[in-house]
């Protein structure tokens, strides 16, 4: 289904996303589901928490005990595709990368969207950070219900 | 602020990209005084004004346009300055530059 | 007649890491390029390039041309010609180069083509109306001079450069209202289609373009359903009204240049159709002719890099003046080529380059 219409299956999505009880401390959720020649995101980590080895096709993996959530990773996958997730309470609250203009806002509230574009929830602006080493990739803070912890991709400005 | 552009079809604000501020260029175009940026091609110049053909096919006189942006095509052969089959893709906006559609193969007058 | 120990055909990342390489080892290198300004394709990409650390991944493609530029510019051994265009090559080594309205002859000790690729075409009624651009152009006009192709775009192929210039369109303000391909699959990486899913941007599948509509330039098109044997499905005929459409079909290598030596050439559809024959040094069937990049077979500008890099390190060989690190450098090189081709995305590039070993042929 990816092949056909670029959207991950719930099957693939879920074995991305380490069990809830983890999720208390931010983590990342590494949505690389295809070998292509790549590692940025293993070299940009810190902490040596996301693994590929010498064949650089191989996918990453993420060893979650090692990963703080510290989003070096978020602006330096070139294919946008990881995102931080964390539980607090009744909120999943995620860092995810953004590359448009106007950037949200702290404080204000755009649409929710999932992997298929379709807009889902509100989704908070917590934060926005942009600087230098992100190299115009802004890691935006959003927090959205937790029902939608799965199905939440990006946020899109409210029409 | 947003800025005041030339030409309608000019990006507005890019997430990666600045374009700064540039000199504002006034050309000739079919006889009409029109302006463009320093940097700017005669035919990126002429799209950013919303013209969208820039010359015709020989024997059908077909309306063709900007196409490939390299010089390979031919499509964007224009008049510029009486000189005939100046590719506009390629070629720099210069001040007072006269522009026209040349409708055949191309004179030198 | 200029003397020359290497001319360089072509400043784009193949021809610039070629460039680099020589001039460290001593060379002396004249570096042409047709265009206002060096970098090929390079300065026109926007986004974040994938590969290694090699290959300047997580650098954006403009900012990879920067350096790949910065180092070879002040280079004592290069000398660079920009607007200048190779219009002659002959058996005996010269290149004839159009510059400044003057025509100039060198004679080369030895040549490198990285003429890069030209974008492949579609067939189908209208399609020269104005309004329709191939990919490349339409990012030339968005990230070189910050003119909109058009308000709404449909763009044609989900390769990688279809779907990376349909996120560019978007982040320009420009509405893209579906990307089309004619395939049962999406061509590219998955990310990239992930990303553009996201913004609500459909990929229609096994679809093309019947024919454009308008009269002095496009104002719709009619799209159609294509079956499990490229057909088109009658009765699935739909109308799209845009202003704007971005064909994204494929690339074709422009080594054209050779068949003025008459280098042997191969039909190798793995690798974009007719591609000159080399061999493990990427030297031509002509001697001291050598060819890198896309001009050799369509991949990507992590690949055109390094085999840039081993064709400048080829070259100083040929030439016995080796680089000081020839060994070391060769080596790395080599293993970071080989493993941009060990994933899925490499087997077609493996295949094609299996057929030019063997010697398969459709024409010669």
């Amino acid at each position: 289904m990816l092949n056909k219409t670029g959207i991950p299956t719930q099957e693939q999505v879920l074995s991305r996303f380490p069990e809830q009880k983890a999720l208390i401390r931010p983590k990342a959720i590494l949505e690389c589901y295809e070998d292509i020649p790549c590692n940025p995101c293993s070299t940009s980590c810190p902490f040596n928490a996301i693994e590929i080895g010498d064949n650089i096709n191989k996918q990453p993996k993420l060893h979650v005990d090692l990963c703080t959530g510290c989003a070096v990773c978020v602006p330096s996958c070139p294919g946008l595709a990881i995102v931080i997730a964390q539980i607090k309470g009744d909120q999943a609250i995620f860092k995810i990368p953004y590359e448009f203009e106007p950037k949200p806002q702290k404080g204000e509230i755009w649409d929710g969207v999932n992997r298929s574009g379709e807009v889902i929830c509100d989704a908070h602006i917590e934060s926005v950070v942009i600087n230098q080493k992100q190299d115009h990739t802004a890691v935006v803070t959003a927090s959205v219900p937790l029902e939608f912890l799965h199905d939440f991709v990006t946020v899109r400005v409210k029409r | 602020m947003k800025r005041r552009q030339v030409g309608s079809m000019r990006v507005n604000e890019h997430p990666i990209l600045k374009f700064p501020e540039r000199e504002k260029i006034a050309f000739i175009f079919e006889g009409k005084k029109v302006y463009g940026y320093q940097g700017d091609t005669i035919a990126s110049a002429l799209h950013a004004l919303g013209v969208k053909t820039l010359s015709y096919s020989i024997k059908l006189h077909r309306p063709r346009g900007f196409y490939c942006a390299i010089g390979n095509c031919a499509s964007c052969n224009m008049i510029v300055n009486g000189k005939p089959n100046v590719r506009t893709c390629i070629t720099l906006l210069e001040p007072d530059m006269v522009v026209e559609r040349q409708m055949d193969k191309g004179a030198i007058k | 007649m200029i003397q020359k120990e290497l001319i360089i055909i072509g400043g784009g990342p193949s021809g610039l890491c070629a460039a680099k390489m020589a001039a460290e080892a001593g060379v002396s290198v004249l570096l042409c390029d047709r265009s206002l300004k060096l970098g090929g394709q390079l300065i026109k990409q926007t986004h974040k390039f994938f590969g290694s650390k090699a290959q300047y991944a997580k650098t954006r493609g403009f900012d990879i041309a920067k350096i790949l530029i910065d180092d070879v510019i002040h280079h004592p051994m290069v000398e660079i010609m920009t607007e200048a265009t190779v219009v002659g090559l002959y058996p005996d080594k010269v290149v004839t180069v159009y510059h400044n309205d003057t025509y100039i002859k060198y004679q080369a000790q030895t040549i490198i083509v990285a003429t890069g690729a030209s974008e492949k075409f579609l067939a189908f009624e209208n399609n020269d109306l104005p309004g329709i651009y191939g990919a490349g152009a339409v990012q030339t006009l968005m990230n070189l001079y910050g003119v909109l192709p058009g308000q709404d775009i449909i763009m044609v192929g989900s390769g990688n450069i279809g779907l990376i210039v349909s996120y560019q369109l978007l982040q320009a303000g420009v509405n893209v209202k579906a990307i089309v391909e004619a395939a049962p699959t999406i061509g590219g990486y998955k990310v990239h289609a992930s990303k553009i899913r996201r913004l609500g941007i459909p990929i229609m599948t096994q679809t093309t373009i019947q024919k454009a509509i308008g009269k002095e330039h496009l104002e719709a098109v009619e799209l159609v359903s294509l079956d499990d044997k490229w057909q088109p499905i009658s009765g699935t005929e739909k109308t799209m009204p845009i202003d704007a459409l971005c064909i994204s079909v494929g690339l074709s290598p422009m080594h054209q240049l050779l068949s003025m030596v008459n280098a042997k050439t191969k039909f190798i559809p793995e690798l974009g159709g007719f591609v000159p024959v080399i061999d493990d040094h990427h030297q031509t069937t002509v001697e001291g002719i050598f060819a890198c990049g896309d001009a050799v077979g369509i991949e990507e500008a992590s690949s055109a890099m390094m085999e840039g890099y081993l064709t400048g390190l080829y070259v100083t060989k040929h030439l016995h003046k080796e680089h000081p690190e020839q060994q070391k450098l060769m080596e790395k090189y080599e293993y970071e080529l080989n493993m941009l081709r060990n994933g899925p995305f490499g087997v077609k590039t493996k295949i094609g380059l299996e057929k030019l070993r063997r010697g398969e042929t459709h024409a010669e």
